[in-house]
């Protein structure tokens, strides 16, 4: 057998070009399958666990989807918001602990999640570097966003802006990162957390600027409201110096949230605050991430079967492909088999020198496989997050 | 060494037949073969060797009744006993010169290969010139340097019998010359009998005998 491998290897090794093509396509077979169903296993563990740790949600009726979907995955479905009436409307229940989320700007690309401290404590999550949230224009980073981002405490992170040409809309925000966050393997790694307030300074709703009166430039005063003139300009960047000249405009009850995390006291009061939501003519909705999860796994498995016998087929279509490169090659090498049999080869041997000539690519190709599907481990989550939200 | 009686070989198909009443070649003696092409040397070295079977007679190599052995004990036999030249040399193009001359003990299990043998075939190919070629693949050899190799991997089983079918003739005057010295010098060396197919009259007068098989009846019966 030593013999049949080592010409099997002197035989790859001067048709290099034709053994790398071979193994790379058999490990290029074997990856993709594998690879995908690695990356669904690990986003159907991601959807499951972090929908198992969410108990309720509540947000405006439509897509339950969507809404779970922004509220676990920060995803860029944007689900119509709700006002901040809504976690009013679950504290003053008195049956859970409200955790309102605004998830509609990005910052460098990551989504910004204006939230509540009680969000922090919710998740566990733990600030492995800086502090966390103190005051208004301050972030604290997701980790894969800090790394991805090159950010750490003490950077400036700006907010993207919505619409270049829209003069009139929502300015970006220069914000502060105060701390990154422990990894933690899930959507919160990809996110900057800013306080709820900071996240209605960025749409607008909340703002700085100098004092109209005294600066000379009211054009205008009725039912105790001040009009300024255009030389007007808003604070992008919240500092000590303006932070007091930041303020908001209406009533807080009617400040928009994406939704609204609900964690009830217990079994009893999480089963009494659904029924709460179930007039027909209620704006809000609730929901369970479980369940909507469940539904979402089936038509995840349902498309999984199907890759599946494409990969079969496709599978089966490479390897015969595959198996007549082999052949070929067999019969390229009539020449050295005959030569062979003349010296008094048996025909075992012949044999034994093609199957370790299929093994040693085999083997290679494995080889390669498993490296690359080792590369890809550390990448999983955020493949799977991507799948997700994307 | 060799003993042939009585011996017919038809292929399959029909249109061709051997027929060798009686051929003895005794043991270290060098007989070129000679005759128009079609008229069955080849055959004959095919048949000494065990690669073709006979339809009736006896065929004895070493004492060894080649035809009346199983598949396997043919190709034992053949590989033990028997060096075999090509015209085309054949060598394996993805070794280097010094594994083509290691070829036998890489597609058998019945040859061990050991520290003797690779001293053995280093030997050859420093008795053929080619010490210092032993690294190249074939595809840089020129066609002398390829049948010296060639000839080397005959030789390193230490065979009985060497069958050589048109060593030379692919060769120019001045390799021909100098690969039949080289057959004859590592032949006599090594104390084998040799069989050579050659359409070269020139160079028959360096052979013990010579079997012609445009009269072969008459030369082969009256042989040894």
């Amino acid at each position: 057998m030593r013999g049949a491998i080592f010409l099997a290897l002197a035989y790859l090794r001067h048709n290099l070009g034709r053994s790398l093509v071979l193994i790379l396509s058999i490990a290029l077979i074997l990856f993709v399958p594998l690879a995908t169903r690695q990356v669904l296993s690990v986003s159907e563990d991601q959807l499951t666990a972090r929908a198992a740790d969410t108990p309720l949600m509540v947000g405006a009726r439509g897509s339950a989807l969507d809404l779970m979907m922004n509220g676990l995955y920060f995803s860029a479905d944007r689900p119509e918001p709700v006002t901040m009436a809504a976690t009013e409307r679950i504290w003053a229940s008195d049956l859970a602990i409200a955790i309102p989320l605004y998830v509609r700007y990005t910052a460098g690309g990551a989504p910004v999640v204006g939230t509540t401290l009680d969000y922090f404590d919710f998740r566990g999550l733990k600030v492995a570097e800086g502090r966390g949230l103190a005051v208004l224009g301050e972030a604290v980073l997701g980790a894969r966003a800090a790394r991805r981002l090159g950010l750490g405490p003490g950077d400036l992170l700006i907010s993207d802006p919505e619409n270049l040409f829209d003069l009139a809309g929502s300015y970006p925000l220069e914000m502060k990162v105060t701390g990154v966050l422990a990894p933690t393997q899930t959507a919160d790694d990809d996110a900057v957390f800013v306080d709820l307030n900071t996240a209605w300074v960025i749409e607008g709703l909340g703002h700085g600027h100098d004092d109209v009166v005294t600066s000379g430039m009211a054009v205008g005063e009725a039912e105790g409201n001040v009009t300024a003139n255009a030389a007007l300009t808003r604070y992008t960047r919240i500092t000590p110096d303006n932070i007091d000249s930041f303020h908001f405009h209406g009533a807080p009850e009617g400040y928009p949230v994406s939704s609204v995390i609900a964690v009830p006291w217990d079994q009893r009061a999480a089963t009494i605050l659904r029924g709460r939501y179930l007039h027909p003519e209620d704006t809000t909705r609730i929901v369970v991430p479980e369940v909507v999860v469940e539904g979402l796994l089936q038509t995840i498995f349902r498309i999984g079967r199907i890759l599946d016998a494409v990969f079969v087929v496709v599978g089966a279509a490479a390897a015969v492909a595959v198996a007549l490169a082999l052949y070929l090659s067999l019969k390229l090498r009539g020449d050295e088999i005959a030569t062979a049999t003349r010296i008094g080869c048996h025909r075992s041997a012949i044999w034994r020198m093609v199957a370790a000539e299929v093994v040693i690519i085999a083997l290679a190709a494995l080889a390669l496989t498993g490296v690359a599907l080792g590369l890809l481990g550390p990448y999983l989550d955020s493949l799977a997050i991507w799948l997700i939200t994307s | 060494m060799i003993r042939i009686d009585d011996l017919d070989f038809s292929h399959a198909g029909g249109g061709f037949r051997l027929h060798v009443p009686q051929l003895n070649v005794a043991q270290g003696e060098k007989v070129a073969v000679v005759g128009p092409s079609g008229t069955g040397k080849t055959t004959l070295l095919h048949l000494l060797a065990g690669l073709l079977t006979p339809q009736s007679g006896t065929v004895q190599v070493d004492g060894t009744p080649v035809p009346h052995l199983s598949d396997a004990a043919r190709r034992r036999f053949r590989i033990n006993r028997i060096g075999f030249i090509f015209q085309n040399f054949e060598l394996i193009d993805y070794l280097s010169a010094g594994e083509n001359i290691l070829y036998p003990y890489r597609v058998t299990d019945a040859l061990r290969l050991d520290a003797s043998v690779r001293a053995r075939a280093t030997a050859l190919a420093e008795a053929v010139g080619l010490g210092h070629r032993l690294g190249s693949k074939p595809a840089a050899l020129s066609q002398g340097e390829k049948q010296r190799i060639a000839i080397c991997r005959a030789l390193v089983t230490q065979p009985a019998l060497l069958l050589a079918d048109e060593a030379t003739g692919n060769l120019d005057p001045e390799n021909k010359q100098m690969i039949l010295d080289l057959l004859f010098t590592q032949a006599e060396a090594a104390g084998a009998t040799l069989l050579a197919v050659t359409h070269d009259h020139a160079l028959l007068p360096r052979f013990d005998r010579v079997i012609d098989f445009n009269d072969f009846r008459s030369k082969a019966g009256a042989g040894a």
